[in-house]
C-alpha cells in the first residue's frame, strides 16, 4: 500500500475530552473507549473460559473421576465453548475492528457511534445470563455448544437462558457489522481506493458481512429450539413430523461461517504484522483479498462436512467433500504469501512479529488436519473424537488467539504511548508457544487411537497423553497471567512510545501521536 | 499411580523416538475389514501430503528466518508480486486435491453400499446403553457398560481404573457377528442422537430418533473389537461402550442358539407368580443397571436434572401410575418409555424393589401379570 498521509491538521482546535468517571465507560460514543470495552471485556472471558477449560483438563488428568461428576463435566465443555467463541475471541476481534479501523482508513470515528455503544453493552447482559446458568435449577447447558435436539431439550432453567443469550450476542454482533460495514463503506479517507485499503480493514469488511449473513440463521435455529420445548412445535422432533438433523443443517450453516469469523480477522492481522518486521511490502496483496473473499465464499457450501456421519446420500458427501477440500487452495495462498514477505526482508523478532510467525506455523497444522478432516471416509474415524479437538484448537488457539496477542503488543503502543516491556513479551511468547504444543499435540494421537470428545473418563491406553496434555494446559492456561500483566504494566506505564512506534510501519495510524487523539481524525487526510 | 505416570509421560515425551510411543496408540488403527485398510490408506496418504508440504514450506520460512534477518545487515527486497508463482501455487495444490479426492471417493461410494447382505442387525441407542436386535433369528437385548467399570468409575470409588480389564470399554452382552458375511447395521434411536463407532471395523453412524441410517461391515478376522459412543449424549455419554464379538459360522450359530434359549426362559419368567423376595432380588439388579444412572443408587436422584425416587409422589403413590411411568415414560425429560426394554417380569421387579427400598416402605407389589394387563 502506498497511502502517505497528510499531517494532522487540527492543532488550533481542542478535542471534546471524554466525560470523567464510570459515566466515561457507560455513556461513551467513541471508538477507542468502546474498543478499550470490548478489549478488556474479552481478555475477563479469556480468562472464565480458561477456568473452565482448566477444569475439563484437571478431570481427564487421568483415567477415572477424581474431581467432578459427569453432568458438571458436560456443563463444561459446553459453557467453555460458548464462552470462548462468543465471549472472548468474537469481541476481542470487534475490539480491535472499533480501535483500528477508523485509525486505518483516516476516520474520526465509527460510522455509527451511539449503536457502537449499545452493541458493546448488549455484552454485560448476555454474558452475566449466560453464566448465571451455572447456579440455576438443573445446571448450566450441557448438550454442547451446538445445542443439537433432542439431547438440549432436556436442559433444565437453563434453556431460555441459553436461547435469549445467544440471541442478545447475535444481535450485538449484527450491530457490530453493521457499524463496521458502514465505517468502512463511508468514512475511507479520500483516495483510499478499496484496493488500497489495508488487509485487517478488509478482513474485517468480509468477516462483518459473513456476521451478517449467519447471525440471523443461528437465530432462528435456537428460537424454534425454543418453541418446540414450551410451545408444542416439531420442528426438530420426529415424532411430531420434524427432522433433528433439520437442526445440524441449520446450525452448520451458520457455524462454519463463524468458523472463518473467528479467523478472517486474524488473517487480516497477520498480513499487517508481517511485511511491518519484515521491512518489506506485503507479497500478493490482491491475491490476499481475492482469497479471503473465496474463504467467505466457500464457508456457506461447505457446512455438512461437519455431519458427516448423519447418514447423508453419497452424492452429498462427495460434494461437500470437495468442496472443503478446494477451501485448502485460497488458505495455501495465504500461507505461501506470508512466507514470500518475509524471503529477502530485513527481519526482526519482537514479540509481535514472533506471535504471528507462531500464527503461520500452528495455524498450517491446524490446516493440515483440516484437509486430513474433509477426505470424508477418513472422517468417519476421526468424527468427534480428540482429533478433531486438535483441529479446531489448533486453529483457534495456536490460531486466532495468537493473532489477537500478536495485535495487542502490535498496536498497544500506539493505544496507550507506553511500550511494552520486551522481555516479558518474547517470554510470554515462548512459554505459550511451547506449553500451547505440549497441550494440543498429543490430542491428535488420543483422537486417532479412539479417544471420543466430551467424555469425563476415558479407558487407560489414553492415560499418558492426556496426562501430557493437561500438564500443557495448565502451563499455557498460567502463562497467559503474564499476559494480563504485561498489558497493565505497560497501560500503566513505561517508555513512551514514538509515533510510528515500529521501525518498519506502514499505515495511516502510524501517521497519529501514541495514544491518538480522543477524535483520531477530525481532517481527513488524502491518500495518494 | 500418579507418580509413575508423570514419569512415564516425561520420560517417553524427552527421550523416545516414535518405537517407545507405539504400543501407546498414536495413530489410527489398521483395522480388520477390507474398508477400514482402505480408509487408513487413505488417512496415511493425506498425512504423508500434509508433512512432504510442511517440510516445503516451514523449510523455506525458517531458510529466511535465519537468513533474512536485519542482524546480518541484510537490505530488504522490494518485490511484492508475481503473477506466474501466485498462478504455481495455486496450480499444484489442486492438482494434489484431486488426487486425492478420486480415491476418497471411490471408498466412500463402497461404503454406502450395504446391499447385498447375509444378515442385518438393528442398533438403537437409548440413554445410556445400546440396544441389539436381530430381526431374522428373533433375538433382541440390551448392552451396558460392564458392572466393575461402572463401579470404578464413581467419582472418588478409590478403585483404579488401571486394575480393571478394559476400563470403560466391556459391555454385559456384546454384539456377536459371523466373520467373512456382510453385516448390515441399522441405526436408530429411542431418545437423544448417539453415534455408534468401533474403530477397528471403521464404522462410525449416528443412531437418529426417527430415522434409520445403514452401514455394513465385513470382519475378516475373530475377535472382540471395541468403541464407544462418539455423539455427545447426556451425562454417561462417555459410559456407553460397545463390544463387537467376531466368529466363525459354527460359533455364531451356537451364539444364536443360546440365546434363543435364553429369551424362552425369560418369557416363562413372566409368565408365573412372584414371591416378594424374588421381585427384590431382580428388581435391585435392574434398579442399578437401568435405573440408577439417573436417578442415582440411593434413589435420591440428582436435584434440578432427575427427580429423586425416595418419598416422590409417583413410587409411594399409586401403583398403576407408577407402572404406566415405567411403561411409557415422560414425554419432554430423559425419562424413557421402557416397555420395549423391559419384560413383565423386569418391570414388575423393578417397580416393587422401588416401593419398597430406596427408603420407600409402601408394603404392596406388582406381578408380571399386572404389567401384562397395562401395555
Amino acid at each position: 500500500m502506498n497511502a502517505q498521509a497528510v499531517q494532522h491538521a487540527d492543532h488550533d482546535h481542542h478535542d471534546h475530552g471524554p466525560a470523567k468517571g464510570w459515566m466515561r465507560w457507560l455513556t461513551t460514543t467513541n471508538h477507542k473507549d468502546i474498543g478499550t470495552l470490548y478489549l478488556w471485556f474479552s481478555l475477563l472471558m479469556f480468562f472464565v473460559g480458561g477456568t473452565m477449560a482448566l477444569v475439563i483438563r484437571a478431570e481427564l488428568f487421568q483415567p477415572g473421576l477424581q474431581l467432578v461428576q459427569p453432568e458438571f463435566f458436560n456443563q463444561m465443555t459446553t459453557m467453555h465453548a460458548l464462552v470462548m467463541i462468543f465471549l472472548a475471541v468474537m469481541p476481542a476481534f470487534v475490539g480491535l475492528a472499533n480501535w483500528m479501523i477508523p485509525l486505518m482508513i483516516g476516520a474520526p470515528d465509527m460510522a455509527l457511534p451511539r449503536m457502537n455503544n449499545w452493541s458493546f453493552w448488549i455484552l454485560p447482559f448476555a454474558s452475566t445470563m449466560l453464566i448465571s446458568t451455572l447456579f440455576v435449577d438443573g445446571g448450566a447447558p450441557a448438550g454442547g455448544w451446538t445445542m443439537y435436539p433432542p439431547l438440549v431439550l432436556q436442559t433444565g432453567a437453563a434453556f431460555p437462558m441459553l436461547i435469549f443469550s445467544v440471541h442478545l450476542l447475535g444481535i450485538s454482533s449484527i450491530m457490530g457489522s453493521i457499524n463496521i460495514i458502514a465505517t468502512i463503506m463511508n468514512l475511507r479517507a479520500p483516495g483510499m481506493t478499496y484496493m488500497k485499503m489495508p488487509l485487517f480493514v478488509w478482513t474485517w469488511f468480509i468477516t462483518a458481512y459473513l456476521l451478517i449473513a449467519t447471525m440471523p440463521v443461528l437465530a432462528g435455529a435456537v428460537t424454534m429450539l425454543l418453541t418446540d420445548k414450551y410451545f408444542g412445535t416439531s420442528f426438530f422432533n420426529a415424532a411430531g413430523g420434524g427432522d433433528p438433523v433439520m437442526f445440524q443443517h441449520i446450525f452448520w450453516f451458520f457455524g462454519h461461517p463463524e468458523v472463518y469469523i473467528l479467523i478472517l480477522p486474524a488473517f487480516g492481522i497477520v498480513s499487517q504484522i508481517i511485511p511491518t518486521f519484515a521491512r518489506k511490502p506485503l507479497f500478493g496483496y490482491s491475491s490476499m483479498v481475492y482469497a479471503t473473499a473465496s474463504i467467505a465464499f466457500l464457508s456457506f457450501i461447505v457446512w455438512a462436512h461437519h455431519m458427516f456421519t448423519v447418514g447423508m446420500p453419497v452424492a452429498a458427501e462427495v460434494f461437500f467433500m470437495m468442496a472443503t477440500m478446494l477451501i485448502a487452495v485460497p488458505t495455501g495462498v495465504k500461507v505461501f504469501n506470508w512466507v514470500s514477505t518475509m524471503w529477502k526482508g530485513a527481519m526482526t523478532f519482537e514479540t509481535p512479529m514472533l506471535f504471528a510467525i507462531g500464527f503461520v506455523v500452528m495455524f498450517s497444522i491446524g490446516g493440515f488436519s483440516g484437509l486430513m478432516l474433509a477426505i470424508a471416509p477418513a472422517d468417519f474415524q476421526y468424527h468427534d473424537t480428540y482429533f478433531v479437538v486438535a483441529h479446531f484448537h489448533y486453529v483457534l488457539v495456536p490460531g486466532a488467539v495468537f493473532a489477537i496477542m500478536a495485535s495487542v503488543y502490535y498496536w498497544l503502543p500506539k493505544w496507550c504511548g507506553h511500550m511494552y516491556d520486551e522481555k516479558l513479551g518474547q517470554i510470554h511468547f515462548w512459554l505459550s508457544a511451547i506449553f500451547v504444543n505440549v497441550l494440543f499435540f498429543p490430542q491428535h494421537f488420543i483422537g486417532l487411537a479412539g479417544m471420543p470428545r466430551r467424555i469425563p473418563d476415558y479407558a487407560v491406553q489414553f492415560a499418558d497423553f492426556n496426562m501430557i496434555s493437561s500438564i500443557g494446559a495448565f502451563g499455557f492456561g498460567f502463562s497467559q497471567l503474564m499476559f494480563a500483566y504485561i498489558v497493565i504494566k505497560a497501560v500503566r506505564g513505561g517508555k513512551q512510545a514514538t509515533d510510528q512506534v515500529w521501525e518498519g510501519a506502514q499505515g495511516l495510524e502510524w501517521t497519529l501521536s501514541s495514544p491518538p487523539p480522543y477524535h483520531s481524525f477530525s481532517v481527513q487526510p488524502h491518500i495518494k | 499411580m500418579k507418580r509413575k505416570h508423570i514419569a512415564g509421560a516425561l520420560v517417553a515425551a524427552l527421550l523416545s523416538p516414535l518405537s517407545a510411543w507405539a504400543d501407546w496408540g498414536m495413530n489410527m488403527p489398521r483395522g480388520v475389514t477390507e474398508l477400514s485398510e482402505e480408509i487408513y490408506g487413505l488417512h496415511m496418504a493425506a498425512f504423508w501430503v500434509c508433512v512432504v508440504i510442511g517440510v516445503v514450506v516451514f523449510g523455506a520460512m525458517f531458510y529466511s528466518i535465519l537468513k533474512h534477518r536485519k542482524s546480518l545487515g541484510v537490505k530488504p527486497a522490494t518485490f511484492h508480486e508475481s503473477t506466474t508463482v501466485e498462478i504455481i501455487w495455486t496450480v499444484i495444490p489442486v492438482i494434489i486435491l484431486v488426487s486425492l479426492a478420486i480415491p476418497a471417493a471411490q471408498a466412500l461410494v463402497k461404503m454406502e453400499d450395504s446391499s447385498n447382505s447375509e444378515l442385518t442387525i438393528q442398533v438403537t441407542g437409548h440413554q445410556w446403553k445400546w440396544q441389539y436386535e436381530y430381526p431374522e433369528q428373533g433375538i433382541k437385548f440390551m448392552s451396558v457398560l460392564g458392572s466393575k467399570s461402572r463401579e470404578a468409575s464413581a467419582l472418588g470409588s478409590g478403585i483404579a481404573p488401571g486394575s480393571v480389564e478394559h476400563y470403560l470399554l466391556e459391555v454385559d452382552n456384546p454384539v456377536v457377528v459371523p466373520v467373512g458375511k456382510k453385516v448390515r447395521f441399522l441405526f436408530t434411536s429411542n431418545d437423544v442422537i448417539h453415534s455408534w463407532w468401533v474403530p477397528d471395523l471403521a464404522v462410525k453412524k449416528d443412531a437418529i430418533p426417527g430415522f434409520i441410517n445403514d452401514m455394513w461391515v465385513k470382519v475378516e478376522k475373530p475377535g472382540t473389537y471395541r468403541g464407544q459412543c462418539t455423539e455427545l449424549c447426556g451425562k454417561d455419554h462417555g459410559f456407553m461402550p460397545i463390544n463387537v464379538v467376531a466368529m466363525d459360522d459354527a460359533g455364531f450359530q451356537a451364539w444364536v442358539d443360546e440365546q434363543k434359549a435364553a429369551a424362552a426362559a425369560a418369557a416363562d419368567d413372566s409368565n408365573r407368580v412372584w414371591t416378594q423376595d424374588e421381585l427384590m432380588a431382580k428388581g435391585e439388579t435392574i434398579y442399578k443397571s437401568t435405573c440408577a444412572a439417573c436417578h442415582q443408587a440411593s434413589g435420591a436422584g440428582i436435584p434440578g436434572a432427575f427427580p429423586a425416587l425416595t418419598g416422590s409422589a409417583i413410587t409411594t403413590g399409586d401403583l398403576k401410575g407408577h407402572v404406566d411411568i415405567v411403561l411409557h415414560g415422560k414425554a419432554g425429560t430423559a425419562m424413557q418409555a421402557f416397555s420395549s426394554q423391559l419384560s413383565d417380569a423386569d418391570i414388575a421387579a423393578v417397580v416393587t424393589y422401588e416401593r419398597n427400598a430406596l427408603g420407600n416402605s409402601v408394603g404392596d407389589m406388582a406381578q408380571p401379570a399386572d404389567i401384562k394387563a397395562m401395555r
